[in-house]
């Protein structure tokens, strides 16, 4: 493994019974990379993802993920990535600071790591006065900044975004993007699923799921210009119309 | 008028989730309500589909009055709330003729009406509806919300987390509603759909900040724009940030869009990035996008509010 590749994928397959979810997909991704991982609602994106989460066993292929083996080690897999998704992140009826405690506990941080990484946390987000708030009072963009900033707790190599822009404002939306772009020039992965395919723009590379298979990657520029399209939705619409049952 | 509001008001305690708005929806018109989660658009949806009372203002919908002729209306309008709302259970046929016997239609007499959403649902008859994909769920619940013939539709966010496809399809098929001459609301969180109404309204905080055509709402754009382009334009935020005329400056995909209070000369500005050791870069006046409006919007409304 390339020493700035952190997630190593060769011809990996996942079946349900006859149904081919996953079909010999290859690819990696590097250290510092913002990745998208784009695909129709059923092209197998999710059942992908959860192979690389640790959270299920494919069928054949390979697949490293910060450096271990997603058959033999994947609770090593779970304790090394950072993950995030609009639905399922904080605990509304805890606070700030209570999920930062309990996050930090979770990924085996001493009580002093934890302690310092609180002060930090609050401080760079200016959430100082709303430490003692209960987090589902909180307005949309905070939470998904403290959502974000509890999936680097234990500073992962890799984190798995997923849909983590839906429902805010547009500028919200954009300053997040920053914080992912600030973050992945730091080193880390990000690996981003989203139906925003203006987002796709933000990405260094793209993948797009078609039927299992990844039907392209590329930068988006590369994309565009393969597809003589002047926005992403035409690249995944050329990609996927009538791809999906 | 098949849709109007008038200054309709909807408070949950210390909170207004709808503060004083007011819209027209004509027959064969696509009327798009975009803004954040909270804004107050599915509040507005309720009040407007007679399912809660609002505080203050007034409203018609298809003609009667949405507090006192609530039977009226719910006999003569389509809603998709914005969680999917159909039996989970129940297959995608019961589910249809569910709804129909509901509003005392025949699916049989009314399927012209459905043909092209349901279309695809057909191989599936027999499926759980609870079973469905994303895209296909959605289908399904446009056909029973528009089985009995509305006059007028309701779509509380259809389209969101739905692929960039099904997407497509889904407003191909409103396009068709429409030419129907069915007042169409619809919610949506994308600013790509946002952009294919024939109206737009845009809704931050209970109010309705701005409405008219996108193209309109684009020409209004209150500040200056410009793009700035280079390899990794992201690492130059704060730099452009720190420009005293420079009013904000955010990421657009590849490139970081710069908006001014007042208009900058592009040409000092390659000066100013030049000085800072920038080499290889543009600097370009920019078109403003519905985002860029609505950010505009945002903080000309709320000049002292924090970036959140």
């Amino acid at each position: 493994m390339n020493p700035t590749t952190t997630i190593t994928v060769r011809e990996l397959t996942k079946k349900f019974g006859p149904f081919t979810a996953v079909d010999h997909i290859t690819f990696d991704v590097h250290a510092g990379e913002v990745f998208g991982f784009l695909g129709a609602n059923g092209a197998g994106k999710t059942t992908a993802i959860r192979i690389l989460t640790g959270l299920l066993l494919p069928t054949s292929g390979e697949a490293r993920v910060a450096g271990f083996d997603v058959y033999r080690q994947p609770e090593q897999i779970k304790r090394h990535i950072g993950y995030m998704s609009q639905k399922f992140s904080l605990y509304q009826d805890l606070t700030p600071l209570e999920n930062i405690r309990f996050f930090g506990g979770i990924y085996g941080l001493s009580v002093r790591t934890i302690r310092r990484k609180s002060e930090e946390l609050m401080h760079r987000l200016g959430m100082e006065a709303m430490a003692d708030r209960l987090v589902g009072t909180l307005p949309l963009g905070w939470k998904q900044k403290l959502a974000f900033s509890l999936a680097l707790i234990h500073e992962p190599r890799i984190v798995f975004l997923d849909e983590p822009t839906s429902g805010v404002d547009p500028l919200t939306r954009r300053t997040f993007w920053e914080m992912i772009r600030t973050e992945a020039d730091k080193g880390t992965t990000m690996f981003v699923t989203t139906h925003y395919m203006d987002e796709a723009e933000y990405c260094d590379r793209v993948s797009i799921m078609v039927h299992g298979r990844i039907a392209a990657l590329d930068t988006p520029r590369g994309l565009k210009e393969r597809f003589g399209a002047s926005h992403m939705e035409e690249v995944f619409l050329q990609l996927t119309r009538g791809g999906n049952a | 008028m098949p849709i109007e509001a008038d200054n309709l008001v909807k408070r949950y305690g210390d909170l207004t989730a709808v503060d004083r708005v007011s819209l027209r929806v004509a027959d064969g018109e696509i009327f798009g309500l975009t803004g954040p989660d909270g804004a107050g658009k599915s509040s507005l949806f309720r009040m407007l589909t007679t399912l809660v009372r609002p505080d203050e203002g007034s409203g018609r919908v298809a003609g009667f009055d949405i507090r006192t002729d609530y039977l009226e209306i719910r006999k003569r309008i389509g809603y998709m709330p914005d969680v999917f709302s159909l039996y989970e259970d129940l297959s995608v046929r019961e589910n249809l003729h569910f709804f129909a016997r509901v509003f005392g239609v025949r699916v049989k007499e009314n399927y012209h009406l459905i043909r092209e959403v349901y279309e695809p649902l057909k191989p599936f008859e027999r499926r759980r509806a609870g079973k469905l994909s994303g895209g296909m769920k959605q289908k399904l619940a446009l056909a029973c919300a528009l089985i009995h013939q509305p006059e007028a539709l309701f779509l509380d966010e259809p389209t969101t987390g739905v692929d960039a496809v099904s997407r497509k399809e889904f407003w191909d098929i409103l396009y068709r509603i429409r030419a129907r001459g069915v007042a169409i609301l619809v919610a949506t969180p994308y600013m790509d759909e946002a952009a294919r109404c024939d109206r737009l309204g845009l809704m931050q905080d209970g109010r309705l900040m701005v409405q008219g055509a996108p193209q309109e709402l684009i020409a209004q754009y209150p500040h200056h724009l410009y793009a700035f382009r280079a390899h990794q334009a992201y690492r130059y935020l704060e730099l452009l940030r720190r420009h005293p005329r420079v009013h904000r400056a955010v990421l657009a995909g590849e490139a970081v869009h710069v908006s001014s209070l007042a208009p900058l000369d592009p040409e000092d500005m390659r000066q100013y990035l030049r000085e800072a050791g920038i080499m290889d870069f543009a600097f370009e006046p920019a078109a403003p996008d519905i985002e860029d409006v609505f950010i505009a919007l945002v903080d000309q409304q709320q000049p002292q509010t924090q970036e959140a």
